[in-house]
């Protein structure tokens, strides 16, 4: 069976289709994502990343090209229904609170598809349950952190059961805790449901645990592949003004200073065990 | 000043009032505002204002608290009940030093009008302190249903006020922020005479209501992903849950309207 969850096909998208001077923010762009996978998305910016967040979920449509989700192609028609298996978390913690307080901001897409009473009361449980964020159910918003607002963010996405989510920079504007918790989140989410996520972020770190990486220049895809592959050219990289991530950087550097790593490492414990090794070796 | 007045405030609580419905307690206060007015002798004030003291001893929220909350409500009675005093010339003369008259009449009228006004401030600040905003919204949306027939957008308008009440402290710690960057700048909002205050006021709000435009902008955004498409076809998540007490308050209304018009005279 192909389980493909979504798809762009040479998708090119104009915020000024009239005016010939404006760049496209997307262009000729074409990739799908299997049931399951960890995508992340990466690229400087202004590089249309969040364009093709709205793309995916038929915010926006694209001038030329196809996108389809779900197995179905992206209309007027198929919208809501498209919309409804998908869950969206943006950057700003404050501006995607609807509800006064938890609960009800996790059961406002229930409410919007029309759930019956019995069914939501059951979902946002599950739902606050699988962020861990069942102690919260009465907070409000002003009362939370910026990490727990996009957990709360996150269970509002999942109590509809989406096959799919999508993370516009949901951890850009946390501290390193915040960050850290939401990244969890997601990696056990994915590891009791299998989820499948598209993870938008200008933090390679978080990108190297994702099971592929797709990076975008000035509207174009410019690389996709795992992250090893991606890191290992290493220089594209910095010229689009990408930085590797830390341990990354330290291979390379000691590298120069003559010390002979076995490995490219992407984790700090990767690095330090190759180190002890060639500590020992000495 | 700001902390301790309580209009618009709510205080979480567990006492039988706080557990009515807000389809009741709304409705109680419309009525209730209306009867006070059958109330035209001691007798009847008396039995309104000992019906509020009981209401607000159900409540559990304490006198003190209450007074003290509403002190610039009382400046307001006073002035009211001494205009009263002094500008009522009926009745049998009281006293009478040189320049003020106080006539019986006056006394009467001063004494009922803030009567009144006390029982019904009281009523409401009960209503609203315990009643959560979000539960308020509820209510006025349900009571405001049958008002969709002649298209009155009821949903929207109970979205936009439960929206608003949810940004309120998010858009206040904004000022505080943009006031601080301000003031770092040189900028100075707590002296100089009025008209440079009103002039420092301007950078204050401009950055306030681009992030507002901003935010309302994102929020929309996250809304329709979320599936939001109109009160069509929606279910609600807080259901209201009317009890016998509600009835029994409404009952008991009545029975308060009997009484006080029973007493008039
Ligand atoms: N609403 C809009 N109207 C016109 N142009 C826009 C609009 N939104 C984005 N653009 C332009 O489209 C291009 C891609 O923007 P996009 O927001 O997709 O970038 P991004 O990769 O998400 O950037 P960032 O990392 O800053 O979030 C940019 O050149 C931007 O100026
Ligand atoms: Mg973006």
């Amino acid at each position: 069976m192909n389980s493909n969850i979504l798809s762009f096909e040479n998708v090119t998208f104009t915020y000024a289709p009239e005016d010939e001077t404006v760049k496209p923010a997307v262009q000729d762009l074409s990739f799908s994502i299997q049931d399951g996978e960890w995508i992340a998305l990466v690229g400087h910016n202004g590089s249309g990343k969040s364009t093709i967040a709205k793309l995916m979920n038929g915010l926006l449509f694209p001038q030329t090209g196809k996108v389809s989700a779900m197995g179905r192609m992206m209309e007027e028609e198929s919208l809501w229904d498209i919309r409804s298996q998908m869950g969206m978390v943006f950057q700003n913690p404050d501006n995607q609170f609807v509800g006064a307080t938890v609960q009800d901001d996790v059961a406002f897409a229930l409410e919007n598809n029309g759930v019956p009473h019995k069914e939501m009361v059951l979902r946002v449980k599950e739902a606050l349950h699988q962020v861990k964020m069942e102690a919260y159910f009465d907070h409000e918003p002003h009362h939370l952190s910026g990490g727990q607002k996009q957990r709360v963010a996150i269970a509002g996405a999942l109590a509809l059961r989406p096959r799919l989510l999508i993370l516009d920079e949901a951890t850009s504007m946390l501290d390193p805790q915040g960050r850290m918790e939401v990244i969890e989140t997601i990696r056990e989410l994915r590891r009791a449901t299998g989820l499948t996520v598209i993870s938008i972020t200008h933090d390679l770190e978080e990108a190297a645990m994702a099971d592929r990486i797709l990076v975008m220049n000035a509207g174009h895809k410019q690389l996709e592949g795992t992250p090893e592959a991606v890191f290992l050219s290493g220089n594209q990289l910095t010229t689009m003004g990408l930085d590797l991530p830390f341990a990354m950087r330290m291979t390379h550097l000691l590298r120069e200073a003559g010390v002979e790593l076995e490995a490219e490492h992407m984790t700090e414990d990767e690095l330090v065990d190759d180190l002890w090794t060639y500590y020992s070796r000495k | 000043m700001m902390e301790k007045m309580i209009f618009g405030r709510f205080i979480p609580g567990n006492s039988i009032i706080h557990q009515m419905d807000p389809r009741a307690k709304i409705s109680f206060v419309f009525v209730f505002i209306a009867i006070v007015f059958i109330a035209n002798s001691a007798v009847t004030y008396g039995i309104l204002l000992g019906f509020t003291l009981l209401v607000v001893f159900l409540s559990k929220i304490r006198l003190y608290f209450l007074i003290n909350g509403l002190k610039p409500v009382f400046i307001l009675l006073i002035f009211t009940f001494f205009l009263h005093i002094f500008f009522t010339r009926e009745g049998d003369l009281l006293l009478d030093i040189g320049f003020i008259e106080i006539y019986e009449e006056g006394l009467r009228q001063g004494i009922f009008i803030s009567v009144r006004f006390l029982v019904l401030v009281f009523i409401t600040s009960i209503l609203t302190l315990t009643t959560s905003p979000i539960s308020i919204t509820d209510g006025i949306e349900v009571l405001l249903g049958p008002f969709k027939r002649v298209k009155l957008p009821v949903h929207e308008l109970a979205l936009m006020m439960s929206i608003s009440l949810r940004f309120i402290p998010t858009l206040m710690d904004e000022t505080g922020k943009i006031l601080k960057a301000q003031m770092a700048r040189g900028s100075d909002i707590g002296s100089g005479p009025m008209k440079e205050r009103i002039k420092a006021v301007v950078p204050l709000l401009i950055p306030l209501f681009v992030s507002a435009f901003k935010r309302a902008e994102d929020l929309a955004t996250a809304m329709e992903v979320r599936g939001y498409r109109g009160g069509e076809g929606r279910t609600r998540y807080r259901q209201l849950d009317w009890r016998f007490v509600d009835s029994l308050s409404l009952l008991v209304l009545a029975g308060l309207a009997g009484m006080l018009w029973y007493f008039r005279v």
